[in-house]
């Protein structure tokens, strides 16, 4: 957490410590919603990666995020349920390696047509998965019985027991937060930083740009693939729409309104805007209006998203100018 | 003719028929883009406001013709009040906040219209002399309607395609789209140059709409689907060019076509693995220039 | 950005901020119910009540809560509370969504929903959480065959259903050649799956089964096909907005003529207005028709009418017989949701008195019913024929079978 305020920093652990309480006073209900909502904070800093430290725009995110969670399906037998330990690797081998294909494609591209052709990806696996009568198509397809963690014999925890699925998913989005910020702060970091910044002087710098943009976006990729599986083990139901362009415009709501660049921000962002659909859509059934709404205020009036507004609030005079580098 | 040449020649009709419809569609988004380098995801809504407006209004005055007299003037108004209040802030913006900003547009315009409209699927009437087909075949006929749109759409190519490039205003766009800097020390009001065009976007949204709801049927959602088309078609063609966008559209429509025809079980797909074939080869698009 | 007075806008971003802590605050305060001493039955619903299925859910809602009405607003005697949900037709957030009504609301009856994809999620919450569910619309054939279970039913059909029957009325007639239509979805390949089922078991051919991806609605391509493969008749599966396109392409290309179209009832039901002319003498097939006179249906639809101010509809039926299974279910054990065996029993004997006609249901949980055809006559589908009868789902899979 270098180079954020002392005052952030406090608040950042706070919020941990929330968390980590959390379920001694939430019912079943909130527990789920809340694990939902970290599921959605590691798609939300896989995005991140790209968008907020790279300076990649990918409307096709989703892409990932769904071969996670159909890898799952894949691998779970009808009735038994599939070793977390093997699962769960592969789902990430497999969303990285896409990731490296789809990537040597479309990092050729950039601007607009990069949004486009992401999105095209996305597209395309939507309607693949929904002709495909053995992938379930569009009714979806079940995981009957959630990953086991047997090894040996022995099962450190139940992805069953709503308890221990929370901590879980709780231990993989700190690890995932510190696996990025540990990158963000290495020299890898700074060169992707670099290239955000301005990619020609990198490359003329002598950095092979395309390598480093590759990396990023094959370790987004595998993150989302990360998030996806959590997301399909939660509730044992997968179906075309996870790559749907629905998706990547959520998460990357999150991103933008949570505040790029920074690890917090999406995180932040994904329990606000879950949060407040949850408290809209019980308002009134046309809440997708005031939604919307909020939105379009956040974008004139927060340029750095939530975390930009939390950062201006609790860090009195400090100049954000320095952030923007 | 053999009869499989016939219906050969048909589906090349019908490709390039869905292809104009498209142009119509693609061609205010990739003006807005090109000009004012914005990517407007609420476009999609434009056209559905424009087929509502269109409907309501047929339905009451019983003419569509009249309807799209009084909605097109309507639309106008409503695109540039939405440009004076929150396009205007969007010109030196990242392209993620526009995205953004235009993407809560679509919820808001989604839910303005389930409030005054209602969600149900309504149809509106062909114009009586246009209401009947040709025959082609002792079994396939094809409505005139669709004939008229094409060649409504070629019409308005043409008019875009000779205004853009023949008309002072049109210079004064094609400048704006190169250097907008240049454009206003020479003394020409970019802010103008920028309403017009986003007003031309939108009315060629909502005309599309207007002008396919006979066909098209009018229903929520509608938007999205063909917003998701047309920034394909964009893509393709070149992000601010007609002429892109116009090529585009066929190679679009007649690949759409030809895909259900020859490989239906990846139809929906053919589009999108054209437009990734089109950006491996050409990485700006057919006609685009590097932005 | 431009600049401003900092204090000014600290102070807008401050108030932003206390209102977004507000908001995300009261999502946590435990919806309290207006249960006032003892306890009420609460019915979960989970509907479409905005997007293109909205219509749809508010008439299986607004009948739903007729059928109960009528029994003097109680099941088993006991007062009922609602729980809504608004599922969007977002498949996505099915699993979430049902999770609300079963985990946070703690619903005795779940009931819902029309689109498919979220159904299913639907099944798989309601089936993890024991909890029962009602299904008042969505046609899919796992919920009622490979995902089948003792706690759910179904009040509709699948979509199976009428496409067997279309299969076997067509193939009567002494029709052998055939094309299908459809998009290339789950509901679609059932659909289709069934006609040709029904078409072929009397000598009949399906030259070709037609598809076009989801929710593709541009026809031509596949108009022209169908001219050039010449079959004696089209059998086809859309529904809402594709439904009232291909119509009017369909006729607009000439076609209407020289091949007959017929398909599942979805193709004409609530679309006519939309369809005007090109719909016209179109046959179908549906468990529900205009013009039955069946005393139930009369008086249903007038106090449907007088209930919701709308005319009522297949969707509405379905609604309305959820109700009525509700009320069959829990009339035996005086409303006690605790006595889950009784009331499943009960549910499964049950003889249903629908406006539809009469129907009991299968051991799978989904209704046998006849199976009428319908025509065409100005803005109504009018009964012809009963094109099967007592006509039951395969129910593949179903380990209840």
């Amino acid at each position: 957490m270098r180079g954020y305020h002392l005052a952030v920093r406090i608040l950042l652990l706070l919020g941990l410590a929330a968390l980590l309480v959390f379920p001694v006073a939430a019912g079943k209900f909130y527990l789920q919603l809340f694990s939902k909502i970290m599921i959605l904070a590691i798609f939300a800093m896989s995005l991140d990666l790209l968008v907020g430290f790279t300076g990649l725009i990918s409307l096709g995110h989703a892409t990932f995020f769904g071969l996670g969670a159909y890898t799952l399906m894949l691998m779970s037998p009808e009735y038994a349920a599939a070793s977390l330990w093997l699962s769960l690797p592969v789902a990430l081998v497999v969303a990285a390696l896409a990731a490296l294909i789809i990537g040597v494609l479309v990092l050729r591209s950039s601007g607009v047509y990069f949004i486009m052709v992401t999105l095209a990806f996305s597209q395309m696996f939507f309607y693949y998965v929904t002709g495909s009568r053995r992938l379930g198509g569009s009714d979806g397809a079940y995981i009957y019985v959630k990953p086991e963690t047997t090894l040996y014999g022995w099962a450190p925890f139940q992805l069953s027991n709503n308890l221990h699925f929370y901590y879980f998913v709780l231990a993989l989005m700190v690890v995932t937060y510190l696996l990025l910020q540990v990158m963000m702060d290495s020299p890898f970091g700074h060169t992707i930083r670099g290239i955000k910044v301005n990619e020609h002087r990198m490359r003329s710098l002598g950095f092979p740009t395309f390598r480093y943009k590759l990396a990023a976006f094959v370790i987004a990729g595998a993150l989302a693939g990360l998030a996806g599986y959590l997301d399909a083990a939660q509730y044992g139901f997968v179906n075309p729409d996870l790559f749907g362009w629905r998706e990547s415009g959520i998460v990357l709501m999150m991103v933008i309104l949570g505040g790029m660049g920074t690890l917090y921000g999406p995180i932040l962002g994904a329990f606000v805007l879950v949060l407040l659909q949850e408290f809209l859509a019980d308002q009134t059934k046309h809440w997708l209006l005031p939604m919307g709404l909020f939105v379009i205020l956040a974008v004139l009036v927060l340029p750095l998203g939530i975390s930009g507004m939390v950062e201006q609030l609790v860090v009195l005079r400090r100049n954000l100018g320095a952030r923007r580098a | 003719m053999s009869d499989k040449v016939i219906f050969f020649l048909i589906q090349v009709l019908n490709g390039v028929q869905y292809g104009l419809l498209l142009f119509l569609l693609a061609s205010g988004l990739t003006l807005i883009f090109g000009v004012m380098r914005i990517i407007n995801l609420a476009h999609g809504s434009f056209y559905m406001l424009g087929a509502y407006l269109a409907f309501s209004f047929a339905e009451r005055t019983g003419n569509l013709w009249l309807a799209m007299l009084i909605a097109i003037p309507l639309t106008v108004l409503i695109g540039l009040v939405l440009e004076a209040a929150l396009f205007r802030f969007l010109y030196h913006r990242d392209h993620l906040y526009q995205v953004l900003l235009t993407y809560g547009l679509i919820l808001v315009f989604e839910e303005v219209r389930s409030i005054l409209f209602g969600d149900e699927v309504h149809g509106v009437k062909v114009p009586a002399f246009l209401d009947f087909s040709l025959r082609l075949t002792p079994t396939l006929s094809y409505p005139v309607y669709r004939l008229f749109i094409s060649a409504v759409c070629i019409g308005v190519g043409a008019g875009l395609y000779m205004f853009i490039n023949y008309t002072r205003v049109g210079m004064s766009v094609r400048a704006g789209a190169l250097n907008r800097e240049m454009v206003q020390s020479l003394g020409i009001d970019i802010g103008l140059i920028y309403r017009l065009v986003f007003a031309l976007g939108v009315a060629l949204a909502a005309f599309a709409g207007m002008i396919a709801a006979p066909v098209a049927s009018v229903f929520p959602g509608m938007g999205n689907q063909i917003l998701i088309i047309s920034f394909v078609v964009v893509v393709i063609g070149g992000i601010g060019s007609v002429k892109g966008a116009f090529i585009g559209s066929l190679l679009i429509g007649l690949a759409d076509t030809f895909g259900q025809v020859f490989a239906r079980e990846i139809s929906g797909i053919t589009l999108y693995f054209l437009m990734v074939l089109v950006l491996l080869w050409r990485p700006e698009g057919l006609f685009g220039r590097a932005t | 950005m431009s600049k401003s007075e900092p204090v000014t806008r600290r102070t807008m971003l401050k108030s932003i901020l206390a209102g977004a802590g507000v908001a995300a605050a009261s999502a946590f305060i435990p919806r309290c119910f207006a249960a006032v001493g003892g306890a009420k039955i609460k019915l979960g619903l989970m509907l479409p009540y905005t997007g293109t299925y909205a219509s749809l859910g508010k008439n299986i809602d607004d009948a739903l809560r007729l059928a109960i009405a009528e029994r003097g607003g109680r099941l088993g005697g006991r007062e009922v509370d609602y729980v809504v949900v608004d599922d969007e037709s977002e498949p996505a957030k099915g699993a979430e969504n049902a999770n609300k009504l079963v985990a946070r609301d703690k619903v005795d009856f779940l009931i819902g929903t029309v689109h498919s994809g979220v159904a299913m999620a639907m099944v798989k919450v309601a089936t993890d959480n024991d909890t029962m569910l009602i299904i008042p619309n969505a046609g899919a054939a796992a919920a009622t065959g490979a995902a089948c279970a003792p706690n759910i039913f179904r009040t509709s059909f699948t979509n199976w259903q009428p496409g067997f029957a279309m299969g076997k009325v067509m193939v009567g007639r002494g029709q052998k050649r055939a094309v299908s239509v459809s998009w290339d979805y789950a509901a679609g390949r059932e659909s289709m799956g069934g006609f040709k089922e029904g078409f072929t078991s009397g000598g009949g051919n399906v030259e070709k089964e037609l598809v076009l991806a989801f929710p593709q609605v541009e026809f031509q391509a596949i108009l022209t096909e169908i001219a050039a493969i010449k079959p004696q008749f089209v059998y086809t599966f859309f529904a809402g907005a594709g439904a009232v396109k291909f119509v009017k392409d369909y006729a607009a290309a000439g076609l209407k003529n020289s091949i007959p179209l017929v398909g599942a009832g979805f193709l004409t039901d609530g679309t006519l207005q939309a369809q005007g002319d090109a719909a016209q003498g179109l046959e179908t097939t549906l468990h529900y028709a205009d013009g039955l006179n069946l005393p139930k249906d009369n008086a249903f639809r007038a106090a449907f009418k007088k209930a919701a101010n709308r005319d009522a509809d297949v969707y509405a039926v379905q609604g309305y017989d959820a109700g009525q299974l509700l009320a069959a279910g829990l009339g035996t054990v005086k409303g006690d949701t605790s006595a889950r065996k009784e009331i499943i029993a009960a549910m499964e004997k049950a003889e249903i008195d629908s406006p539809r006609g009469k129907f009991t249901l299968s051991k799978a949980h989904n209704p046998v019913q006849d199976i009428y055809l319908r025509k065409v006559t100005g803005l109504e589908n009018r009964f012809v024929s009963v094109a099967v009868k007592a006509l039951a789902d395969p129910a593949r899979g179903c380990k209840l079978v």
